[in-house]
């Protein structure tokens, strides 16, 4: 008994000191979204060369579990990545602090459009700058969708949501995102309604409209669909831009015929925006500074963009960008696309009650 | 110095005993691992939602008076009842848990059958067998089932080439999914207690009863049925009560129709990040395992006496 005392006494002394170890060390702690950097995270290598403060990088796959984190507080991160919508409503809760902009001499590189953007969400630019943003819009395997409809409206999101047309393509398996806040703004939108709506009763015209599709989609999933793309168990899917790049690369790298595109839709497309805030209890908020700021640099960025096919929010940084992502509509929209693009406000407690009641009832029928 | 001549309290001398220390360590573990977390739980879905951190009022604020105010109410429960979804979600988490906790007990029975009457140089490796999968990640495993049940994954594939069937089965997104991937995912804990109780069955009263004339098969369900009833409860408990919980099969390898408590309560979690509405579903789904459980813990104590 004495000797398992003596142990436990001796295994809390040692985490403690290796606590204040890291307390004192010059560490600087990153969360961000999983396949969200280049492929050796030499952005993070070239910080710690540059500025000799270490990067602990984690990855997470979901804003909400992000959230989770941050909301029970004490999440020991310096610098975290979420989406706007979900920024501002943590904004509301009091889980960022301001950035201090005279710690950020590099803020100047930032793209006006982008910024502009994030503020329809709320005062974004006072607590975050951009990291990527994109596009929620249609993914398809080309040969199978031409092998069942000749001229199919492919970059129309009545693939989607006309029923005569997406029930040619149920046997090839249709996903769609397992995001109420994607999918029926989307389905708002096909039928000419304003998807930026928070008005419960215009929210609710999405029901009928994804309830007539419903017995053709496959499944409700946000992140399964990069696999089943590439590898042909599924042909069609409402998902988000850099993830069906990311299937179409990994099929490209399998060698596996299969050929996928993404394209934004004429009805418009929701635009997202990916933002790098620091928390108000993160334990190094000078080197989250740094960090940020370092990431603002146009060539550091670029070798991020160049990896992960996302556009930035970044300008100076777009004469460094691969040629083929810079001149692609869909990754970077032409200006009458982006005229186009919405983006779709933080909902109020009732309101989300709302459509994620409706979702449930969409999803799974009860 | 003696150590006798220090004057102890007999009171905490006794509680201080070891036999006394022996014992607690198991309550200690309940207070610390269970009841603590609990009582946490219990005090959130009393609260209401806000948008704070933390999400969801204080159970006392201290306003002027001398006296902390308590705010709390049952407004989340309430909810519950307000709306089908969650009572439905409920029937359909205890049906698909007594569907495979059947499934899993006809073949988890015949597996620990088998392991118990193999020759004893046999059991060992066959025991391990079992407990083999454990070596890898519960995920990873569910997530070779993606592989296995998929359109075009292994199943369909080797079906197809032997010419069983032409068009592949859709198994996967699917209610029958779920069930296999339970069967499988538990099934360890059903043939490890049943092996226990199958390994150590006294066989002469199975050579009595063939010595007195019955047939085998009426010697397994009259004898060794009864006889290893203690173990088809304890692997029926072990099976049913987490899947009743489940939340990962069900998201990986379901459809959409797939409705289940662990899904729900996820939803309210993070999507409504409603915390309070949240966990009230966990602590009805509690009391709803309250029953078994008690019903449980009174069969082995009457196997115990």
């Amino acid at each position: 008994m004495k000797l398992i005392i003596k142990s436990l006494l001796i295994a809390i002394a040692l985490t403690c000191s290796a606590q204040i170890a890291v307390a004192e060390e010059n560490v600087v702690h990153v969360y961000n979204w999983s396949d969200y950097i280049d492929e050796d995270e030499q952005v993070n290598a070239n910080f710690t060369a540059a500025t000799g403060i270490k990067v602990v990088y984690d990855v997470f796959d979901s804003n909400e579990v992000l959230e989770a984190k941050l909301l029970a507080g004490g999440s020991g991160y310096d610098v975290v990545v979420p989406s706007a919508g979900f920024l501002a409503r943590q904004i509301q809760a009091g889980v960022f602090q301001k950035l201090d902009k005279s710690k950020l001499p590099n803020i100047g590189n930032m793209w006006d459009v982008v910024e502009q953007r994030v503020e329809q969400y709320g005062p974004l630019n006072e607590y975050s700058v951009n990291w990527h943003w994109g596009t929620t819009g249609i993914g398809y395997n080309e040969g199978m969708i031409n092998e069942r409809m000749e001229n199919a409206p492919t970059t129309s999101l009545a693939m989607i949501f006309d029923p005569d047309v997406v029930s040619k393509f149920a046997d090839c398996g249709v996903h769609l995102l397992n995001a109420p806040t994607e999918i029926i703004p989307a389905a708002l939108a096909y039928i000419g309604e304003d998807p930026s709506t928070t008005d419960a009763e215009v929210l609710k015209k999405a029901e009928p409209v994804i309830e007539k599709i419903r017995p053709y989609i496959q499944k409700f999933h946000s992140s399964q669909y990069i696999d089943a793309l590439a590898n042909g168990d599924i042909c069609l899917v409402i998902g988000w831009s850099g993830d069906i790049f990311m299937a179409q690369y990994a099929a490209w790298d399998a060698e596996n015929g299969v050929e996928i595109v993404y394209a934004i839709p004429d009805e418009g497309a929701l635009m997202w925006f990916d933002q790098l805030a620091i928390p108000k209890d993160a334990p190094h908020p000078d080197n989250a500074h740094q960090y940020i700021n370092w990431t603002m640099d146009p060539e550091q960025i670029a070798l991020a963009t160049n990896w992960v096919w996302y556009a930035n929010g970044n300008l100076a940084s777009q004469p460094l960008l691969d040629e083929e992502l810079f001149n692609d509509p869909a990754v970077y929209p032409t200006p009458e696309v982006l005229e186009g693009l919405y983006t779709v406000p933080t909902y109020d407690a009732a309101t989300q009650r709302v459509v994620t009641r409706l979702w449930t009832k969409i999803t799974t029928g009860y | 110095m003696n150590i006798k001549e220090i004057q102890v309290p007999s009171f905490l001398r006794r509680a201080f005993n070891g036999r006394n220390a022996a014992i607690s360590i198991p309550y200690l573990w309940l207070l610390l691992l269970f009841l603590f977390p609990f009582v946490i739980v219990l005090k959130i879905s009393l609260a209401q939602p806000v948008i704070a951190m933390p999400p969801y009022t204080p159970l006392f604020s201290w306003g002027d008076s001398l006296w902390p105010k308590i705010q709390a109410g049952l407004d989340s429960y309430l909810f519950l009842f307000s709306d089908s979804l969650y009572i439905k979600a409920y029937l359909s988490s205890i049906k698909i848990a007594t569907i495979s906790t059947v499934l899993t007990l006809i073949i988890g029975y015949a597996i620990a059958y088998s392991i118990a009457r193999a020759p004893t140089r046999w059991r060992g490796i066959l025991l391990m067998l079992v407990i083999l999968p454990f070596w890898t990640s519960f995920l990873i495993r569910v997530y070779a089932w993606i592989g296995i049940l998929k359109t075009e994954g292994l199943l369909n594939l080797a079906l197809m080439t032997l010419g069983i069937i032409e068009k592949p089965l859709i198994i996967m997104n699917t209610d029958l999914a779920v069930y296999i991937g339970i069967v499988y995912s538990y099934l360890p804990f059903m043939i490890l207690p049943l092996y226990a109780n199958l390994e150590k069955m006294d066989m002469n009263l199975l050579e009595a009863a063939a010595d007195l004339g019955c047939r085998p098969f009426k010697t397994f369900w009259n004898v060794t049925i009864p006889l290893s009833l203690p173990g088809i409860l304890a692997g029926c408990f072990l099976v049913f009560i987490p899947v009743i919980g489940e939340f990962v099969i069900p998201d990986l390898l379901g459809g959409t129709k797939t409705l289940m408590i662990g899904k729900v309560l996820w939803g309210e979690f993070f999507y409504n990040r409603d915390w309070p509405v949240a966990s009230a579903v966990a602590i009805i789904m509690l009391l709803l395992l309250v029953v078994p459980i008690i019903f449980y813990q009174k069969s082995q104590e009457k196997a115990i006496s």
